[in-house]
């Protein structure tokens, strides 16, 4: 695999939820290194794209592709064990951060974090431990390893999330909307973990509805709407001269205080 | 007094054999509703209608049925099994039925987000059930199989209709030679209680103790 080649290349993708089609023929590809932050009104599919990305959805059809697994949705192909186990090593090679956290309970943040190392990748527990530690401290809580989550806040569960998905040694890290069940003070904590591993070349697939952070860290946006990408470009062109009016129309919405600097496009029309 | 000093060989021995059809019978169902609630959410079709049904028959059927049909019934059919075998294979069948219900609504109530961050970083199906879903699943079970273990221990009085010398056995025998019922009768529904409140204190210990990860 050259370093060019596509980490994320999902074709043709499509997604119904009974009689409403969320996804209707996606086509998304992620290099390595590279932050893609995807955007879009709700009801857009772009939580239900990123959830098709490890298959926790199964899309109704097309291909996904990641770190070289390949799968075919609405097939068989090649009977259902081996498929299963084309799924396994996608999300082996992939680690999901969720909006409402999803921490284990009834374990400490240590062994939050240390549970995927043990029970997947089949490290040593001291070894886990280790890990673990070194993680927690790299997002700012290397004093909180004992703690269960509920003694956490909003801010500091999803940075312990963000190290739990850190220890599966992850190519790319999706990210499902990580800030919105937060409160809006705690927003700026867990982004900052984000930047910090965008510095680091993490590659990343962000939903997201922070433009100032999106418009600081992506490499390119992602505009659904509708269940189609209607828009992709680098954020500087996305977010002061986008060619669609739905996107046009969306900026404007959430309005130039979110923005930074409005362009004067903007101000003309509102 | 002088009843229950006479009476002690006889209600201590009654009280070992109530014990031993609660707990026995207890341990054993656990196992066997754990069985039925793994096959229940297998997502296979035949054994998921073999435990449904499982769960009707020995859910809707009186257990003094069920025990009358283990130990009278089925020497007909050229299987002879003593009382307090039967007592307890018939206890064991029933409490599985209920507690299997329990363990399913201690699985339904463990919040979908935690089998899709299992699934998310690549866990095998059986170490997503040990190590993230029953860990939960217990805790919120708890209640009810502390009920369940409380009304089992009542209904081993049961097996007195099938010969097992058991407390509520015993009572009988001691009103039958003494004339003194009431007597005999109360201080074996003590007994009962008494055992039950011990269960009960326990199941709250272990309520608290689960309860301290989530303060």
């Amino acid at each position: 695999m050259t370093s060019s080649e596509p980490i994320v290349s999902v074709r043709g993708l499509t997604k119904r939820f009974g009689d409403n089609e969320v996804l209707k023929g996606i086509d998304l590809d992620v290099r390595p290194g590279e932050v893609v932050v995807v955007m879009g009104p709700s009801g857009s599919g772009k939580t239900t794209l990123i959830r098709c990305l490890n298959l926790l959805e199964e899309p109704g059809s097309g291909t996904v592709r990641l770190c070289g697994n390949h799968v075919d949705c609405g097939t068989r192909q090649g009977g259902r064990r081996a498929r299963a186990a084309r799924i396994r090593e996608i999300r082996r090679h992939s680690a999901m951060v969720f909006q409402q956290f999803n921490l284990f309970p009834h374990l400490t943040a240590l062994q939050n974090v240390m549970e995927g190392p043990i029970s997947v990748r089949n490290v040593p527990r001291a070894e886990a431990a280790e890990l673990a530690r070194r993680l927690l401290a790299l997002v700012g809580l290397g004093d909180k390893c004992g703690c269960y989550p509920a003694t956490l806040s909003g801010g500091q569960k999803q940075r312990v999330a963000i190290a739990r998905a850190l220890a599966m040694e992850p190519q790319v890290i999706l990210f499902d909307e990580p800030t919105s069940a937060l409160d809006p003070e705690l927003h700026a904590e867990v982004l900052q973990v984000i930047r910090d591993l965008a510095g680091n070349g993490m590659t990343m697939v962000i939903v997201t509805h922070e433009t100032a952070f999106a418009r600081d860290v992506a490499d390119r946006v992602v505009f659904m709407d509708g269940g189609h990408v209607i828009e992709e470009a680098p954020p500087q062109r996305f977010f002061t001269a986008p060619a669609h009016p739905r996107v046009q129309a969306f900026l404007r919405l959430i309005g130039p205080s979110h923005n930074g600097r409005p362009s004067p496009e903007n101000v003309e029309r509102t | 007094m002088d009843l229950l000093v006479d009476s002690f060989p006889d209600l201590l021995t009654g009280l070992v054999v109530t014990l031993l059809l609660g707990v026995v019978s207890f341990i054993l169902g656990s196992g066997l509703g754990a069985a039925i609630v793994l096959a229940k959410i297998s997502g296979n079709r035949v054994l998921s209608a073999v435990a449904t049904a499982y769960v009707s028959v020995f859910r809707g059927t009186p257990l003094l049925i069920q025990i009358m049909i283990i130990y009278f019934g089925l020497p007909q059919i050229g299987l002879e099994i003593p009382p307090i075998p039967s007592a307890i294979i018939a206890f064991t069948l029933f409490t599985a039925a209920y507690l299997s219900e329990n363990f399913r609504a201690g699985i339904l109530g463990v919040d979908k987000g935690q089998w899709e961050a299992a699934a998310s970083m690549a866990m095998p199906y059986g170490k997503t059930l040990r190590r993230v879903i029953f860990p939960q699943a217990i805790r919120i079970a708890l209640p009810p199989v502390g009920s369940r273990f409380i009304a089992l221990m009542k209904d081993t009085s049961l097996a007195s209709a099938v010969t097992v010398v058991e407390l509520t056995r015993v009572a009988e025998g001691i009103g039958t030679s003494t004339f003194r019922y009431m007597d005999a009768l109360l201080i074996v529904g003590l007994m009962y209680w008494l055992i039950n409140t011990l269960l009960q204190v326990g199941q709250q210990a272990l309520e608290r103790r689960m309860r301290k990860a989530y303060a």
